[in-house]
């Protein structure tokens, strides 16, 4: 099984969009490898063969007439309504491309 | 007596009666929420309009009384926060199923309750709003994730309660506040609305006085539900009807106490102790050897579960808090508390890491929970149900929690294996600590959709013990 690096942490950290700091990043990859070991016994198990699980109970394609319900949509008041960054009836979002 | 100490089917009798007045029930909550809130510190938010509501309810099968709800079950005109401060303010748009069949049904959402943030652990100590107490003995945890709503039974500051259960999280802080506690299958009730944890194992259920209360909830909560395509179309029956019918005849399995980790301890010897009586009542009890390996008529260690259930779970967890940016509501992701960064990182290394070149550790992880799936089919054609310890032990002291980033796996490790397969289970108090007032919980599990049998199984065991500490009182 690998073993959990600072750095592997600091890749998943980005993956996950969440900010760490370095103190977290040590506490963190301790804790993750401490996990590790405790599952470790899961890679042990024959599973030659076996299907992945994909839904318990066995359904399978539950599907809805494709039409608009009205009655299950938000207005815009109330789609806003938990938001700080709004202007003009829209949600304010971060720049993601950028002039250079 | 006082009246917040009346069970669900006995307040719904005696309101029928005219002998008690919905307003005294109310007034006898309100005075006991006065009294220990500050203590326990177990609602988050409360309606101060629930007793004006109730009076409008009362010709409805819940009778206005009040039911207790988990923070993470959105409700219209109440804060949701599933314990986390990103939600902190967060009010909800709409309704979840659940609360919203309850409120057809008569019942008042009197308040939200607390919960590891995020429904993260089995404690009911890594909420961002302060660890809830136990309410039988204030030093200690309540367990989690549904601990608020556990307490608030334990505690009658409520008359029932509802949470929900990825593992553990229903069964597990029933037993440790000696409440009874009702995890449905898979798919029985919606998880439309709320806060998801880990969407291929969430299932919301009661949390109740009695098992009999908790029938009466489910009867109102279950079914098919258009706006969860992972809810059974099945019929639901009647919980209520069959629910006196004994267990002459059934076949019953223990499960687990083989274990050198779990034999010989108070948790075992419990569940021995609930065999003899269950074999007492008619029923023909077995034991169910453990095994490291898929064997007939064996039950798979729960070890691996554990390890499947870390993978799974924080893998769909870091799918679903990816919705949490800070755009739409709630605060941005520097606002994760550390067990949520925790099991988001972890999950994102599942989901994203390789055991061999082809396969992900999620994947793999998938197979191995067939195997638990393909166990429990074949055990369940042997046996009408299984039981084992709820938990390893009694309530742990509050701090138990504190550094330990396996702690809820452990305490949940003999309900994980049925909850991976998507099996129905019910916690009813069978032991009890007079020195420190606390309570042991035996574990009842079902077959898919087989809840009338484990309530059957749990009314049957409730009525022949003298551990549920409301029925002494009655």
């Amino acid at each position: 099984m690998v073993k959990i690096s600072n750095d592997l942490v600091k890749h998943m950290s980005r993956l996950a969009r969440i900010p760490i700091s370095d103190a977290e990043e040590k506490e963190l990859a301790k804790g993750f490898n401490k996990t590790l070991e405790v599952i470790d016994n899961l890679f042990k198990v024959d599973v030659k063969g076996v299907e992945p699980t994909h839904q318990v109970t066995g359904l399978e394609n539950v599907l809805r007439e494709d039409i608009v319900d009205d009655k299950k949509m938000l207005t815009q008041e109330q789609a806003l309504s938990n938001t700080k960054n709004k202007h003009n009836g829209y949600f304010v979002v971060d720049q993601i491309l950028a002039e250079d | 007596m006082k009246l917040n100490e009346l069970t669900l089917k006995k307040a719904i009798d005696l309101i029928d009666k005219k002998e008690v007045a919905l307003k005294d029930i109310y007034r006898d909550i309100n005075e006991k929420m006065e009294e220990d809130s500050k203590k326990l510190n177990i609602y988050l938010s409360l309606d101060k309009t629930a007793e004006k509501k109730a009076e409008e309810q009362k010709n409805k099968p819940l009778r206005g009384l009040p039911i207790a709800v988990k923070d993470n079950f959105l409700t219209v005109g109440l804060p949701t926060t599933a314990s986390a401060k990103i939600l902190d303010g967060f009010m909800p748009p709409y309704e979840s199923t659940v609360t919203k069949r309850l409120k057809s049904a008569g019942g008042i959402v009197i308040g939200k309750t607390n919960m590891d943030a995020w429904a993260h652990g089995s404690s009911t100590e890594t909420s961002d709003f302060g660890p809830t107490k136990n309410p039988r003995n204030p030093d200690y945890l309540p367990g989690g994730s549904s601990g608020g709503s556990a307490a608030a039974v334990a505690d009658n500051m409520t008359i029932t309660a509802i949470g929900s259960e990825t593992a553990g999280s229903i069964r597990q802080p029933a037993a440790w506040c000696g409440v009874v506690g009702l995890k449905p299958t898979y798919g029985r009730t919606s998880r439309y609305g709320v806060v998801a944890m880990g969407s291929s194992l969430d299932s919301p259920g009661p949390l109740t006085k009695t098992v009999e209360d908790s029938a009466v909830l489910l009867n109102i909560i279950a079914g098919r539900d258009e706006n969860d395509a992972t809810t059974s179309p099945l019929s639901v029956p009647d919980y209520t009807k069959n629910l006196k019918k004994g267990v002459k005849g059934m076949r019953i399995g223990i499960c687990y106490i083989d274990n050198p980790k779990i034999k010989g301890t108070e948790a075992a010897i419990s569940i021995e102790k609930a065999g003899k009586i269950l074999e007492s009542l008619g029923a023909k009890v077995d034991m169910v050897l453990t095994s490291h390996h898929l064997e007939k008529g064996k039950i798979l260690n729960h070890e691996h579960a554990i390890s499947v259930y870390t993978i799974v779970q924080r893998a769909e967890v870091s799918s679903n808090l990816s919705r949490y940016d800070g755009v739409r509501y709630g605060k941005d992701r520097s606002f994760f508390g550390h067990e949520a960064k925790n099991r988001i990182m972890l999950g994102v290394f599942g989901l994203s890491s390789s055991v061999s070149q082809e396969e992900l550790v999620y994947e793999y992880a998938q197979k191995v929970r067939s195997l638990y799936i393909t166990n429990f089919k074949e055990l369940f054609s042997r046996y009408d149900v299984l039981i084992s310890p709820t938990s390893p032990s009694y309530a742990l002291p509050l701090g138990a929690t504190s550094g330990d980033a396996m702690f809820g796996e452990l305490q949940d490790m003999l309900v994980e294996p049925s909850s991976l397969a998507g099996n129905c289970g019910i916690s009813v108090p069978c032991g009890y600590n007079s020195k420190t007032n606390l309570y042991l919980g035996l574990n009842i599990m079902g077959d898919y959709f087989n809840e009338e049998k484990i309530l059957q199984v749990a009314s049957a065991y409730e009525e022949a013990t003298t551990w549920n500490s409301w029925l002494k009182k009655i």
